[in-house]
């Protein structure tokens, strides 16, 4: 397709790298994301936060430049490792610690957790945790905005071992076959859990399975924040004016284990893998390229890190005094009363 | 009253929710060109158009998750399988998704979704398509599961399932589809959750769902020949399970027999028998005895089919068994 290998170009492009308020936006966004997560990561080691919890650290550039051609009404679904996007989306950190903390004031009420955040609010519709589960409703999403004629967009990230799931050939087939206005993103990150890509996946240049459907699809650089939004804006574009999907790649690393349970290096990837890729850490890709073009001073990043482990220390407070879900409360105080919480929410109790 | 088949009532449900609500289409494998696999969306593609009746390729478990996305943001699908036994390709959707999502979000994504196809043995159909698998959806929180077994319950329960904010698991059967009954022409509809007391009787109770009703009713009244009446509990809805209908009954005759066309172990008939272990220990004068599928895959040959297949003389044995008559 002709929007394919156009990364080298793209590079020689200053038009979306000018824009110092911009450019400052979407640094604190990832900054945001970063600060966050290692706080997360403390946070887990404290028993604060439990059972399986995917750090995004490494990719913020892929979250923060999506989001940033997007619109508020559009429609975001990803996967467990999904602290990052729904930050960068416009979660609040408050809504996002107090749910990994298991607090009433969680943005799932506590009932999801780590892998599961949700926000109507901000059209974020979730996490999901069965690699390629979630890309079917993606292309429904796409199915509904067509149905109802509007312009908005569904943008759907994964992780590059769902390329070899049959829910994404099942998806990607229809929302090709129908024309839907769907985004597929790629966070190809070289590793699903700790299998690397070349051994899982017949082919290696995998936004190349969008040829199977019929669809438009790129690969472009994860790390730089630039590069994802040149190439998420073509395929956003795409889907808003002429309601065509596309599949697109976008390379980025892990800095961290799979999970809190897996060694940050492992026995899967060499350590200087892992040396060489945080050289491009997306953070201070961006950041060198604004002190270069004189859009940041050393004194506004001091400031702008003090203020967002300020708002990450706000988001832990907060969650901590958040109120717990009244379990073993109920239970010790008198076994007989419903554990209301619990309960709640199985069934919507309306119909129309 | 206007007598229609049990077809024919699933398709006046699906047309009238569709002409009373936009939000709701019908999606599936074969439902619009060819008109319905068995003929249930006969003329809708003509009166609702290709984006409210949609034909997807033979891919389970996508369309059945592309209804789910549909249903998250707002629109009311109604998903056809073209038999149950194939949805069990797309069992990761149903459960994982549709039956979980409202309570993982935390009350924000209501899933208004119905999943509907034939679900059970026909005729020699073998293995892989005779199953009846409302125990296993019925294991899981957060799905309702319907099983009709007359024209009558057919219509009201899909309308009020189509009008349900919840995913709804809707049993249909093959070998039902032709079957005929009185069908008012006005609207109605039936709630989920509510038992029907298909027939009264003071002997025995016979509780059972889906296509076996017909059979109770059948061995209700073959055993009326003999002075033997029975209270027939048709439960239409496996989950929500209406557990007054089924004490009330087995309080009354004090005996009873669970019908089902699923396997035996942990079966339907495992959970009814657990409620009125429950509810009615003290009314009981016989253990409760199940009748099922033998505990086989389903075979081919007719014989053996018959043989492995729950019918009218295993009922009836049942219900003479449990009034210590034999």
């Amino acid at each position: 397709m002709t929007a394919t290998r156009t990364a080298a170009k793209r590079k020689s492009d200053p038009a979306p790298q000018g824009d110092a308020a911009l450019n400052l936006e979407m640094l604190r966004s990832m900054l945001l994301q970063r600060r966050f997560e290692e706080r997360c990561a403390e946070a887990y080691a404290l028993g604060k936060i439990g059972g399986f919890c995917h750090l995004y650290i490494g990719q913020e550039a892929v979250s923060t430049g999506t989001m940033s051609m997007l619109r508020p009404d559009d429609y975001v679904i990803t996967t467990y490792r999904d602290h990052g996007p729904a930050l960068a989306r416009g979660m609040t950190p408050r809504s996002v610690m107090a749910e990994l903390f298991g607090r009433q004031d969680g943005c799932s009420r506590g009932k999801g957790g780590s892998m599961h955040l949700f926000d109507a609010n901000t059209n974020f519709l979730g996490g999901h945790g069965i690699v390629g589960g979630h890309v079917p409703l993606a292309t429904g999403v796409g199915f509904a905005i067509k149905y109802r004629g509007g312009d908005q967009v569904m943008v759907c990230f994964m992780g590059e071992s769902v390329v070899n799931t049959g829910a994404f050939h099942e998806a990607l087939n229809m929302a090709g076959l129908w024309k839907l206005p769907c985004v597929f993103i790629i966070e190809n990150n070289r590793y699903g859990m700790g299998t690397a890509l070349e051994r899982a996946s017949a082919i290696h240049d995998i936004y190349e399975r969008g040829a199977a459907y019929n669809m438009p699809r790129n690969q472009c650089d994860g790390q730089d924040v630039f590069a994802v939004r040149q190439a998420v804006g073509e395929a956003v574009e795409r889907a808003r004016k002429e309601q065509i999907p596309t599949l697109l790649e976008i390379r980025t690393y892990r800095f961290m284990g799979h999970s809190m349970s897996d060694a940050v290096s492992g026995t899967y990837r060499p350590k200087s893998e892992l040396e060489e890729q945080m050289k491009r850490d997306p953070i201070t890709l961006l950041r060198t390229h604004m002190q270069e073009a004189g859009q940041l001073t050393d004194e506004q990043l001091q400031k702008l890190d003090e203020e967002l482990k300020a708002i990450v220390q706000d988001s832990w407070d907060f969650a901590e005094a958040s109120p717990e879900l009244p379990v073993e409360d109920f239970a010790e105080a008198s076994p007989e009363l419903p554990v209301e919480a619990l309960y709640e929410d199985v069934y919507a109790d309306t119909t129309t | 009253m206007p007598v229609i088949t049990y077809r024919d009532a699933l398709g006046a449900a699906i047309r009238e929710e569709m002409q009373r609500d936009d939000r709701v289409f019908l999606m599936g494998e074969e439902v619009a060109v060819y008109q319905g696999a068995y003929k249930v969306s006969k003329g809708f593609l003509q009166e609702f158009g290709e984006m409210r009746v949609v034909d997807t390729p033979i891919t389970e478990l996508g369309f059945a998750g592309v209804g789910v996305g549909a249903a998250m943001v707002g629109l009311r699908p109604v998903i056809e399988f073209m038999t149950w036994n194939f949805a069990l390709l797309a069992l990761d959707q149903v459960v994982n998704a549709a039956a979980k999502m409202l309570y993982m979000s935390g009350g924000q994504y209501k899933i208004p979704i119905v999943f509907r196809g034939p679900n059970g043995a026909a005729l020699q159909l073998s293995a892989q398509h005779s199953q009846a698998w409302e125990s296993w959806l019925a294991h899981i929180p957060g799905l309702k599961v319907i099983a009709p077994g007359t024209p009558y319950d057919a219509k009201g329960l899909l309308k009020s399932a189509i009008r349900d904010d919840n995913p709804v698991c809707f049993l249909e059967g093959e070998m039902l589809y032709n079957t005929k009954g009185e069908v008012p022409d006005e609207e109605y509809l039936i709630p989920l959750g509510k038992a029907d007391l298909k027939r009264q009787g003071e002997h025995c109770s016979i509780i059972t769902h889906g296509k076996m009703v017909l059979v109770a009713m059948q061995a209700a009244d073959q055993l009326a020949k003999e002075g033997i009446n029975i209270d027939v509990v048709d439960l239409r809805t496996i989950r929500p399970m209406d557990v007054e209908a089924i004490g009330e009954s087995v309080r009354k005759t004090n005996r009873a027999v669970v019908l089902e066309e699923g396997w035996e172990i942990c079966g339907v008939g495992a959970q009814v028998v657990d409620y009125i272990q429950r509810d009615c220990f003290d009314y009981l004068d016989a253990p409760v005895i199940r009748v099922h599928q033998a505990d086989t895959p389903m075979p081919y040959a007719k014989g053996l089919e018959r043989a492995a297949k729950p019918d009218l003389p295993k009922a009836i044995a049942a219900v003479r068994k449990v009034m210590y008559l034999d």
